[in-house]
């Protein structure tokens, strides 16, 4: 099952691959990692994507929190939680194409945020399955360039992750 | 406050954790380190012949003591050379402190000469690791690592120091205390989970007590021995748990697992109440998880490190605690409320263990032609009365020693369990003789084993390390032929150890005594002169010509379970259940 797990961890020079070692080290799966300081510049908050049986991520949780420079993981997956993530794709749009492409933006709330004679570049919000949908909807020529950052999550309400 | 150099820095904080025996080999990037060692009197440096064996000999002296074990390697090659020691080290949670040299910090990533990256190599056999990019920091690392090394799971911790900062100069103050947020290690267990283990050992009618390497190097041997006298239950101790339990005591049945006794793994099969105490149940030990459980049990897991528990076995009862600790609590709370077993059913379960200890599967078939590897053992064990420090090498002669010297305290069985690295046995020697300058240390190897670190023979002769190094020459890789033996239809590739030097001749050239012993009825006239008043200063090598068709039984074959071993000779055939008279297996078998 496809779980979200959240790291505070201290924000030092090789932390990020430690995590990333233990992943391949032990075979676990890494499906998205996203991470940046947070408003405590000596801590980063790492959103870890990744998929396994319940003792799998169970081993996957006790061998994160092993890591010296680990300081709290939750897993978001044990209650409500909110994910997003960003995409910027660029799509062809000359001609015919133009008007279709500033339509599929608009209904998927995008926002176009580059424009050239030729191309668009839509930047797009939303939970994985929303980015997915947008990409199916489109005609797989018209799409030059595509990237993703990601999930990012957070919990619901008053459940917080912090030291 | 003074003016140090990061070199100077280095040795002051060794002293500060009274560090006693530095293990290391000299080269570029440590110099300036080397040369404030030159410079100081507060520990002795070792210079051994290859940086492995420095690893190797900090960890036996850590694993022979109370103390954290020290290497200092160079960049590059010093620190790639070490990295079988680390991971020798961290398999088994021996607590070191590895320095490594590292290049200049502006040369950090142009490969420059003698460069590697020591942080990344090291980064999954390590319990951490640093790197010192500015002087300032120098102090609080050691402070952290040492900390980090022996707390909690116990484990080897590497810095790295670029040799500009060994050169630059700060204000040095080594901190008293240090807080590391992100790491507290858990002491106490829960004290509801202690009641509730206490609770499932009075419900017991077949309790068992299965004891690793944790009870070792947690020091809770004495409150391991307090638990199995109090209610009488019969104890396993597994290859890193061995001295846990007296291996004398009456209520041990012996190592359990793959060349476990027949009694410890049935025992361990049949149970309905488990308490593992710092164990993890790793393949060698209860080999296939499902075979295991097939036999219900309730389990009960003390171990200090969260992540051991439900790895390989789903448990009833974990608590998460230091293992003297949590023992110390479980035995008030027992005490307390005066739970024990049944007695009428404990009767019945040490019956059916009598009955299982009765056929004695380490009998082997003694010989006057040819010299048993066991036999070996066994004399070494009654000419040392039991108390020698031993330190072994891996494979046929591994098992051999962890079967027949039956180990009277913990840290006096010193091998690697986890890692199993030849070339271990030699090197350990020389570390656990300098923690223990007194004692008898005895090196069990092979012919295989004992040349995969043989040049520490000279540093031995430097330091005068005196131990004394049964080499059971069988003229192959015992354990490979064994298994190719079984396995592999008797094809023995690569297992023979042809061109062999005469061992003797080169124990002499290292300036050491050396004996060969060909005769069943030398063995002990030998072992006596080695380790008898004349030769008591020295380094005795003796090259046992052992029976090279010797195998290791009992042996549970790899995906069978606890109660499928292949037998010694005589047991051939006996059924691996309960006896059919005893009336609370009716239906377990």
């Amino acid at each position: 099952m496809r779980h979200i797990l959240s790291v505070l961890i201290e924000n030092e020079a090789g932390a990020l691959s430690r995590v990333t070692g233990l992943f391949s080290a032990r075979g676990y799966n890494i499906d998205s990692l996203t991470v940046q300081t947070t408003e405590d510049p000596t801590l980063s908050r790492m959103t870890i994507v990744t998929h396994g049986s319940d003792d799998v991520i169970e081993q996957i949780t006790k061998q994160l929190n092993k890591l010296i420079e680990v300081v709290k993981v939750i897993d978001l997956n044990e209650a409500d939680h909110i994910e997003r993530e960003l995409m910027l794709i660029k799509v062809r749009a000359a001609g015919r194409d133009r008007d279709e492409m500033k339509r599929m933006a608009d209904i998927f709330r995008g926002r176009i945020i580059d424009v050239t004679e030729k191309t668009y570049t839509i930047e797009l919000t939303g939970t994985g399955e929303k980015l997915d949908a947008f990409i199916k909807g489109l005609d797989p020529t018209a799409i030059l360039e595509t990237v993703r950052t990601g999930a990012s999550g957070i919990a619901r309400g008053e459940r917080i992750l912090k030291i | 406050m003074e003016h140090l150099s990061g070199a100077e820095i280095v040795t002051r904080c060794l002293r500060e954790e009274d560090v006693e025996f530095v293990f290391g080999y000299p080269g570029g990037a440590v110099l300036e380190i080397y040369d404030a060692i030159f410079r100081q009197t507060n520990f002795k440096h070792v210079l051994v012949r290859h940086e492995q064996a420095a690893v190797h000999a900090a960890d036996a002296y850590s694993r022979s003591s109370n103390k954290v074990g020290v290497a200092l390697v160079t960049s590059g090659p010093g620190a790639t050379n070490a990295i079988t020691g680390i991971a020798t080290a961290y398999m088994d949670s021996i607590p070191l402190v590895v320095i490594s040299g590292q290049v200049p910090s502006g040369a950090i990533g142009l490969d420059a000469f003698q460069e590697v990256d020591m942080v990344g190599c090291s980064r999954p056999i390590v319990k951490h690791n640093f790197l010192v990019k500015d002087v300032r920091d120098l102090a609080a690392t050691f402070k952290k690592a040492f900390y980090i090394a022996a707390s909690g799971r116990p484990g080897p911790v590497v810095i790295d120091i670029p040799k500009d900062v060994t050169i630059a100069k700060c204000a040095y103050e080594y901190p008293e205390t240090i807080n590391i947020r992100s790491y507290n290690p858990p002491t106490k267990g829960h004290p509801g989970q202690i009641k509730k283990a206490a609770q499932l050992l009075a419900e017991a009618k077949r309790p068992f007590i299965y004891v690793g390497g944790g009870a070792v190097q947690g020091g809770a041997s004495a409150q391991v021995t307090e638990l199995v006298r109090m209610l009488n239950v019969p104890c396993t101790n597994t290859l890193m748990g061995l001295g846990a339990l007296d291996g004398t005591d009456p209520n041990f049945v012996g190592m359990l697992g793959m060349h476990g006794t027949y009694e410890a793994n049935l025992a361990m099969q049949y149970c309905d109440v488990l308490i593992a105490i710092g164990a993890r149940f790793d393949d060698r030990v209860i080999s296939v998880p499902n075979q295991f459980l097939s036999n219900p049990k309730k389990i009960v897991h003390i171990d200090v490190d969260p992540s051991s528990i439900a790895k390989r076995v789903k448990v009833d009862v974990p608590i998460v605690g230091d293992v003297k600790h949590v023992l110390t609590d479980l035995v008030a709370v027992l005490k307390e409320t005066g739970a024990k077993p049944n007695a009428d059913a404990l009767a019945n379960w040490w019956k059916q263990i009598d009955e299982w200890r009765k056929p004695n599967s380490l009998l082997y078939t003694p010989s006057t032609e040819v010299i048993k590897p066991q036999h070996v053992i066994e004399t070494l064990w009654k000419v040392t009365n039991g108390e020698a420090i031993v330190t072994s090498d891996v494979g046929q002669h591994q098992m051999w020693a962890a079967q027949y010297y039956k180990f009277r305290r913990p840290k006096q069985w010193i091998n690697s369990g986890g890692l199993g690295t030849m070339g271990f046995g030699l090197p350990a020697a020389m570390g656990a003789q300098l923690a223990n300058p007194d004692a008898q240390v005895a090196c069990v190897t092979g012919e295989g084993s004992i040349q995969m670190n043989i040049q520490e023979l000279s540093t031995c002769k430097q330091y005068h390390t005196p131990v004394k190094v049964l080499s059971l020459n069988n003229r192959y890789l015992g354990m490979v032929r064994q298994w190719q033996e079984f396995f592999y239809g008797t094809r023995y590739s690569e297992s023979y150890m042809d061109a062999l030097p005469d061992f003797v001749k080169i124990a002499e050239a290292y300036g050491h005594v050396g004996f060969k012993v060909e005769n069943p009825a030398d063995v002990e006239p030998v072992l006596r002169e080695a380790f008898g008043p004349g030769l008591k200063e020295r380094l005795v090598f003796i090259d046992f010509r052992t029976d090279p068709s010797e195998n290791v039984f009992p042996m549970i074959q790899n995906g069978r379970g606890l109660n499928q071993m292949d037998l010694p000779e005589h047991m051939r055939g006996l059924q691996q259940t309960p006896f059919e008279n005893n009336r609370d297996y009716g239906n377990l078998c």
